[in-house]
């Protein structure tokens, strides 16, 4: 190589999507990731991976919406197993008020009977009296993604280096992903825990993610090919990587069959915990020092806000496009 | 001055820390309503493990007062080992002291409450005990030392409301000396400014403000009832009467329906 390449630190969902988008416009890029098994150590794989940015903006706020948007559109234009099946907003008729709740703070809606609801998924008809449906939400199955991000990103031309934290000497620029590895660089950095079950089930069939609202334990059920269902997840203010407590699985679990009796003959696939990384207002930053630039914070947003924050690097590596909301001096201030 | 423990706030708007959506709304909450103490719960596991810590010290960053509280404790000896983390991580002798009974109203246990508020008080702890308007239960609670009773507006997160408004009204009557805070239940200003009417002493709540649209002028609107509902109780409200008094006597008024008689 006669230039110097941009090297990219951890690849989970942000280093990926950030060497996919450098390479294909024409960049040198070497990615680089600690783990000899490729998202072994990333949060990203055990993300709950919908692509949900009006759901969203219940607890977070319109710019995530407008980023999640934007990525949506870039997702598709990739990634051909992309579910654009929309989503599902349901509650148990006691929490009715939650779904009044929720829909007042969304947008991109359609409120759906109990019949139109069994229309739509009719393993769920006669169980829900009213439903929101948000038809421009997509989902998949993060694993798979991010296996296709990196055969893409090798297929690009990017040299990928496992194992190893080891950044080369001489580089254009650095660009670091590595969500909370990250944390000794940037102040105010944080973990949110959150934790997450995989159930196989032969008995229920759902073709879109679908959230349960409870005043106590938000949780979704979103399925993944094969008859499985990822059931997510817990936010939790600790950086504790322990295993899964008794206490989250009951949520998890017990939230599941609430959604759908069936789900209590469900194969239990896999319980694990990841960490969230993220700034005090929960919003991603991209933080510029020198010739480095962090892309981190993406909180529980990482698959619907990789692709736009890529696009964004990508624009200020080329013409020093800074975006107000995002880009910041100092990672503690905006 | 709310005085509690040997120390005054004017602020009497106590807030809870969890489910905003970001510990930045949370801080924006605080500081649009100029809250002076703030409760965290504490997870075990995380307490152990010291892995709340960052979002601790987005709690300590915030320059308040912590009321460290045993949220979700089932048993006694659940409460009193997670209070003794608390003072461990916070530096502070206060607990809000919770035992929970039943699942799905998050009632106290009445009996291990009193016998865990003994125990703790015996180790030095000031304890902020979350009760219920039971007369009985609370004057065991001071007998075990707490020198300030939280008794609930309503189930927590249920936001009613004052349920039992003759129940707490009995409770300030018999109390008369010791600071009452209403503690849960609580949905909108107006039941805040309620209870300030009725002369407690301050309001606590979580919910309401966390998950409003807009929790910083959420909070605020708390803390504007709060203040007018303790302005009104210091002003002396009006007795209500079963008859209709007009400000102004009409009988023998000389014009008196002048336009019925043109």
């Amino acid at each position: 190589m006669s230039k110097k390449p941009i090297v990219i630190r951890g690849a989970g969902i942000a280093g990926l999507w950030q060497a996919l988008v450098l390479s294909r416009r024409g960049h040198d890029v070497m990615l680089i990731e600690r783990s000899a098994k490729p998202f072994d150590q990333s949060c990203s794989a055990v993300a709950g991976a919908m692509l949900a940015p009006f759901c969203e903006e219940e607890s977070s706020d319109a710019l995530i919406r407008q980023l999640g948007l934007r990525s949506i559109a870039l997702w598709r234009e990739i990634y051909p197993e992309l579910n654009c099946n929309g989503s599902l907003v349901v509650t148990a008729p006691r929490d009715r008020r939650e779904l009044d709740r929720f829909a007042r703070l969304t947008q991109g809606h359609n409120q759906l009977s109990g019949e139109e609801l069994g229309a739509l998924e009719p393993d769920l008809a006669d169980r829900f009296a009213a439903a929101l449906y948000y038809p421009d939400e997509a989902h998949l199955e993060p694993q798979a993604a991010l296996g296709f991000l990196l055969r893409m990103v090798r297929d690009a031309g990017v040299e990928v280096r496992l194992d190893t934290a080891d950044v080369p000497k001489s580089y254009a620029r650095l660009i670091d992903c590595r969500g909370l590895g990250a944390r000794d660089n940037l102040s105010g950095l944080r973990g949110v825990r959150g934790e997450r079950a995989i159930i196989r089930s032969d008995d229920v069939e759902l073709s879109r993610p679908v959230r349960l609202l409870h005043p106590r334990f938000p949780i979704y059920v979103v399925p993944w090919p094969d008859q499985l269902f990822m059931v997510g997840a817990t936010a939790l203010e600790s950086e504790a990587t322990s295993g899964v407590s008794v206490r989250s699985a009951l949520e998890l679990l017990s939230t599941a069959y609430a959604l759908h009796p069936a789900f209590g003959e469900a194969e239990i696939i896999d319980v694990d915990v990841g960490l969230r990384p993220a700034f005090s207002d929960n919003h991603p930053r991209i933080v510029v020092k020198g010739d480095d630039i962090y892309v981190n914070g993406l909180y529980r947003h990482g698959f619907i806000l990789a692709p736009v924050l890529a696009e964004m690097v990508a624009e200020h590596i080329a013409d020093g496009t800074e975006h107000p909301e995002i880009f910041v001096a100092d990672c503690r201030e905006r | 001055m709310l005085h509690l423990y040997g120390k005054d706030f004017s602020n009497r708007l106590l807030l809870g820390t969890a489910a905003y959506p970001s510990p930045q709304v949370l801080r924006e909450a605080v500081e649009s309503a100029g809250v002076e103490i703030v409760t965290v719960s504490l997870r075990r596991e995380s307490a152990r493990e010291r892995a709340g810590q960052r979002f601790w010290e987005l709690i300590k960053d915030l320059g308040v007062d912590v009321l460290p509280n045993t949220a979700g404790c089932r048993t006694v000896k659940d409460a009193v080992t997670t209070a003794h983390m608390a003072r461990e991580l916070f530096a502070t002798p206060w607990i809000k002291l919770e035992v929970i009974a039943n699942d799905d109203t998050l009632q106290p246990d009445l009996f291990g409450l009193v016998e865990a508020a003994r125990i703790l008080s015996e180790d030095g702890f000031k304890i902020f005990p979350y009760t219920t308007e039971d007369l009985g239960a609370a004057e065991r609670l001071v007998e075990a030392g707490c020198e300030v009773l939280m008794p609930w507006g309503a189930p927590i997160g249920s936001g009613q409301g004052l349920a039992n408004v003759q129940a707490l009204a009995s409770m300030r009557s018999y109390f008369a000396g010791i600071p009452l805070i209403i503690d849960a239940g609580v949905g909108a200003p107006s039941h805040a400014a309620q209870a300030m009417e009725m002369g407690y002493d301050a309001v606590l709540l979580n919910t309401a403000v966390a998950k409003a649209g807009d929790p910083a002028n959420m909070a605020l609107a708390f803390a504007k009832a709060i203040e007018a509902g303790q302005l009104a109780r210091e002003a002396g409200l009006m007795e209500p009467r079963d008859m209709a008094s007009p400000s102004t006597p009409v009988a023998g008024t000389p014009f008196f329906k002048l336009d019925n008689a043109s």
